[in-house]
């Protein structure tokens, strides 16, 4: 691996949402332990041995651009569920700052932050979280009816985002009569009748089976081209923070341990427990030809076709191995390499 | 090092608990013989002792006069009124009550329907019907208002508490501690410290009932509230919903069909209460009981119990069906029905003022002296058929078993049983089990009523042995073999709503006014909670666990004794806690039919005013042996779990 990506960072003054040193400590006397540093140092085990106090979310510095999809992926006791609530002061940090377009959060008062929560942030949860004495087109308006809204006027957002999420026809059942994705689907125009700029999604389709997981990761993606929003989405599947997340950020023991684009995370893993966690993807659907190209060799003739260096490497395999010569990446009438049969078959007949 | 010692604690002492409690009972009967009748603190009948007469003297000085009492008093007093006129008292200068029995049968199964079904609707009808012919229309009435009365100022309290309980976890330490205390108490007991603070009536009646009936609706509320699943209570937080907003729009609406089975509870509660309540003169059909009790007329006293049993039903289905209620909304249909409903009722309900045959309930056809009449002849026929087998066994039982352990309770001196019991309860709990042991046996004492309190205590014993021995058949049965288990629960269930009281009519026929009277209406009384229990506990053994088992090859039995017993030892020790507590409210409510000693204390305390401190003593000793036995029990219970735990880590 050898290209060094320029990652295009986003800048503080464009952030929608910039989070800087979050801690967040359970705990008897959680407020020492990010003030202490040689508290903070502690590893998980010794920090409960020494303290009893468990660290969820570590020293986190982050920052979501506006239209972004921020994936936080990690295995379950990461801290992952607990940083994203931490976002809206679901629960409370124990440090650090969160500054939400321009505004500092954690200096919201309870009145503040529920205007916040009415109005620029929702949330979709991993058991769905539904309320099981109302109908489908209630649950969708609830957050409508909290804010005090007329009945004609929430009952025909909420019909918009119904029929926007595909739910037409189910606005009178309960929720119990209707599957699990079509739960979710509810779970989903709950958060979008608020018409929030951030949408916070938590492992939402973790407890759905692999078809309908499928499904919803494609209706996600297309929501996000229609309607936009911000999102930031929790989940511990690779292959699903790769499909959706424009950024990830990965999590464990409540640190960062990489934070990068998909393609970087799989092409550049920072230490070994990125690459055993990326190790069973499929390298093919991930990396693109940046990754993979070589300077050419000196005998090598330079005049087979070009590609950019941001096709993957699954779509460049056929013109690859059909051509008879080295395959040029360009960018910008720059060559940044070249590509052969060798190049694309380590990836693509990849086993690890 | 450590974990090594606690293991090989646990392989000497375990058989050796039970070999120190076979010594220490055999020195027990050893030393019995030796010192048989020093210091046993007898007391005769209307002997009292000088705290008694302090408590009858200065019975006056703590209610009467007391403005805070008294308000409260004729408050809840006219309220009681207020219904009784409404339903089952001539009243505004009427010779009826402002609803005749047609307006009562019509609003009533109007409410069964609205909340509940149809059928809960038809079954309503029919009860209350059935209660007017068998002549106790009044009675009936007087009962349903003070239940009323009480229900709904109980939960007035109870489901707020419940609320706060549910939503702070300090309250909820607080309150579980302060119920389970409350749940281990009889409902005898409640009433003698009351008519302290609100003279004998209706009103101490009625608060009695309410303070009795409150916890079932604070706990299940409580509980409801705390089993709402947090990520609903996120998702709405996460919207922006208020506090208010959360409570009422998602935790209410959500907990609602557990806090209706709390206030069902609540309600089977107050009936059995404001049965017993006749003790201190509250009207209804309590008194009727009783007073069939006191003149041995069993005709009379299965005619109102029957009435009381009929009144539980429909209560009990009426609610249980308003909780199973599903969240969906009326359709269209059912509420135009509902509509039209109102208007019938409130036709019968004019009626039923206008007409004297629909406010009095036809004399004609009296289905309860025929009921009475029957009852008397087939309980005489029984006595002359089976007597010599019915008293045969009632006989050998009271000589072979209970009279030994009663004169084993009583004829050794208190210092001995103290002693006995403090070291069983040592053994068994440990100093969680000794203290509290100690504690209430040295009060007892104080008390001056101990000899009372060892005879309640022997026939508590004797009757819990049965009740387990039967509880752990039925429940292994019914924990093994789902078939039996849905035939056997609606049985358990329908026992458990009945109000003690109406036990003792058909053992008073079967067997006389004796001690064994009491011991037999005591384990039928609570055979049913044990026995669900138990086969709760069985049930909950795991089936991969059973499957093992069986698949190494162990028969049945060894399934059962190895298996499944061990493993639902917990549920095991609850049991026999519950068991202890309904054996205890039971036999002291036997009082009344011959096992005399602290429950006849206490009742002969309210019809006898120079007995009243007497009364009170004895109220306060069921009090301490109920604390004694569940805080053993507990603490024998909690041993088992720490085994459990500590096996577990090996």
């Amino acid at each position: 691996m050898t290209a060094q990506l320029e990652y295009p960072g986003v800048q503080d003054s464009d952030a929608l949402l910039s989070i800087e040193g979050l801690w967040k400590v359970f705990g008897p006397k959680a407020q020492r332990v990010p003030r202490r540093p040689d508290l903070a140092a502690l590893d998980r085990a010794a920090l409960y041995h020494q303290t009893g106090c468990t660290a969820a979310v570590r020293d986190l510095s982050f920052d979501v651009a506006p239209g972004e999809v921020f994936v936080v992926m990690g295995l379950s006791g990461s801290g992952k569920s607990t940083l994203v609530r931490c976002l809206t002061r679901l629960i409370e940090p124990t440090a650090g700052s969160l500054i939400f377009e321009g505004e500092d959060l954690r200096a919201a008062d309870e009145k503040r932050l529920r205007t916040l929560r009415r109005s620029k942030f929702s949330m979709v949860f991993q058991h769905f979280g539904l309320l099981p004495h109302r109908k489908v087109i209630d649950n969708v308006s609830y957050g409508l009816e909290i804010r005090g809204e007329s009945k004609p006027d929430r009952r025909r957002r909420a019909q918009e985002v119904i029929d926007l999420v595909g739910l037409a026809g189910n606005e009178h059942l309960y929720p119990e009569q209707l599957s699990g994705g079509m739960q979710q689907r509810v779970g989903l125009a709950r958060a979008l009748a608020n018409d929030p700029d951030v949408l916070l999604f938590d492992e939402p389709f973790s407890a759905l089976d692999p078809l309908i997981r499928r499904e919803m990761q494609t209706e996600v993606v297309r929501l996000h081209r229609e309607v936009g929003k911000t999102m930031v989405f929790i989940t511990h599947d690779l292959s699903e923070a790769l499909k959706l997340g424009d950024r990830i950020l990965l999590m464990r023991d409540g640190a960062a341990v990489q934070l990068g684009t998909g393609d970087e995370l799989v092409g550049a893993p920072a230490d070994d427990y990125v690459r055993e966690f990326v190790r069973d993807v499929q390298r093919a659907d991930v990396l693109t030809l940046r990754w993979i190209c070589r300077e050419p060799r000196p005998d090598e003739p330079l005049d087979g076709p070009e590609l950019g260096p941001d096709v993957l490497v699954r779509e460049a395999t056929r013109l690859v191995l059909e051509a008879d010569r080295p395959v040029k990446v360009v960018a910008g009438g720059q060559l940044l390499g070249v590509i052969g049969d060798e190049e694309i078959l380590a990836v693509v007949a990849d086993t690890n | 090092m450590a974990a090594i010692t606690s293991d090989m604690e646990i392989e000497v002492r375990r058989p050796r608990r039970s070999v120190v409690v076979g010594v220490l009972l055999l020195v027990w009967v050893a030393a019995y013989f030796v010192l048989r009748g020093v210091n046993t603190l007898v007391l005769g009948g209307q002997e009292t002792t000088g705290f008694h007469d302090w408590l009858t003297e200065h019975r006056d000085d703590v209610g009467q006069g007391n403005a805070f009492f008294d308000a409260i008093r004729i408050a809840v007093d006219h309220f009681v009124v207020l219904l009784q006129d409404v339903i089952s008292q001539p009243s505004f200068d009427r010779p009826v009550p402002v609803i005749g029995w047609l307006g009562v049968v019509a609003v009533s199964a109007y409410l069964a329907w609205a909340f509940g079904n149809w059928k809960v609707a038809v079954l309503t009808a029919a009860g209350l019907g059935f209660v007017g012919l068998q002549g106790l229309w009044q009675e009936s009435m007087d009962t349903l208002a003070l239940t009323i009365a009480a229900v709904l100022l109980s939960l007035l309290v109870a489901i707020p508490l419940g609320i706060w309980a549910g939503l702070s976890d300090r309250a909820y330490k607080v309150a579980t501690l302060v119920l389970d205390l409350m749940q281990t108490l009889p409902t005898f007991v409640y009433l003698a410290p009351l008519t302290l603070f609100f003279a004998i009536g209706p009103a101490a009646a009625t608060i009695a009932t309410l303070i009795y009936a409150a916890p079932p609706a604070v706990r299940l509320t409580a509980h409801a509230i705390r089993s709402v699943p947090p990520e609903s209570v996120e998702a709405a937080r996460s919207l922006g919903s208020t506090r208010g907003q959360t409570l009422t729009k998602v935790l209410l609406p959500m907990s609602r069909s557990t806090v209706v089975v709390g206030i069902n509870q609540t309600i089977m509660a107050a009936l059995s209460m404001v049965t017993v309540a006749a003790l201190i003169d509250a009207p209804g059909l309590g008194q009727t009981v009783l007073k069939a009790l006191q003149t041995l007329d069993v005709g009379v006293a299965f005619n109102a119990g029957l009435a009381i049993v009929v009144l539980a039903i429909v209560l009990d289905r009426v609610t249980t069906a308003a909780g199973d209620r599903p969240w969906r909304t009326a359709s269209i249909r059912r509420k135009v029905l509902l509509g039209a409903g109102a208007v019938g009722v409130l036709v019968a309900i004019w009626f039923s003022r206008t007409y004297v045959w629909a406010a009095e309930f036809p004399s004609s056809p009296n289905v309860g002296s025929r009921i009475a009449v029957v009852t008397s002849d087939v309980t005489t026929w029984v006595q002359d058929v089976f007597g010599g087998f019915t008293y045969g066994v009632r006989d050998a039982v009271t000589n072979g078993l209970l009279n030994p352990l009663e004169a084993l309770l009583t004829g050794s001196p208190w210092w001995l049983v103290t002693a006995v019991v403090v070291a069983l309860a040592a053994v068994l709990g440990g100093w969680r089990g000794a203290l509290p042991a100690a504690v209430c046996l040295l009060l007892l004492v104080a008390t001056g009523v101990w000899h009372d309190s060892m005879i309640t205590l022997a026939s508590t014993v004797l009757a819990t042995v049965v009740v387990v021995a039967v509880g752990l058949v039925l429940g292994v049965w019914a924990g093994r073999n789902h078939r039996v288990d849905t035939w056997i629960r609606p049985v358990l269930d329908a026992g458990q709503t009945m109000p003690p009281f109406v036990y003792l009519v058909p053992f008073l026929a079967l067997f006389g006014t004796s001690r064994f009277t009491a011991i037999a209406a005591a384990v039928v009384f609570a055979v049913p909670v044990t026995t669900k229990i138990v086969a709760d506990g069985i049930k909950a053994v795991p089936v991969a666990t059973v499957e093992a088992a069986n698949s190494v090859g162990s028969s049945t039995w060894q399934v059962i004794s190895k298996v499944q017993l061990p493993v639902a030892r917990r549920a095991i020790t609850l049991a026999v806690n519950q068991g202890l507590i309904y054996v205890l409210s039971m036999v002291v409510v036997g009082g009344l039919v011959g096992a005399g000693a602290l429950g006849y204390g206490v009742a002969a305390g309210f019809a006898q005013s120079e007995l009243y401190g007497k009364g009170l003593a004895a109220g306060l000793a069921i009090v301490l042996l109920g604390v004694l036995l569940d805080r053993v029990t507990q603490a024998a219970a909690r041993r088992t779990g720490q085994f459990k735990g500590r096996g577990e880590k090996r």
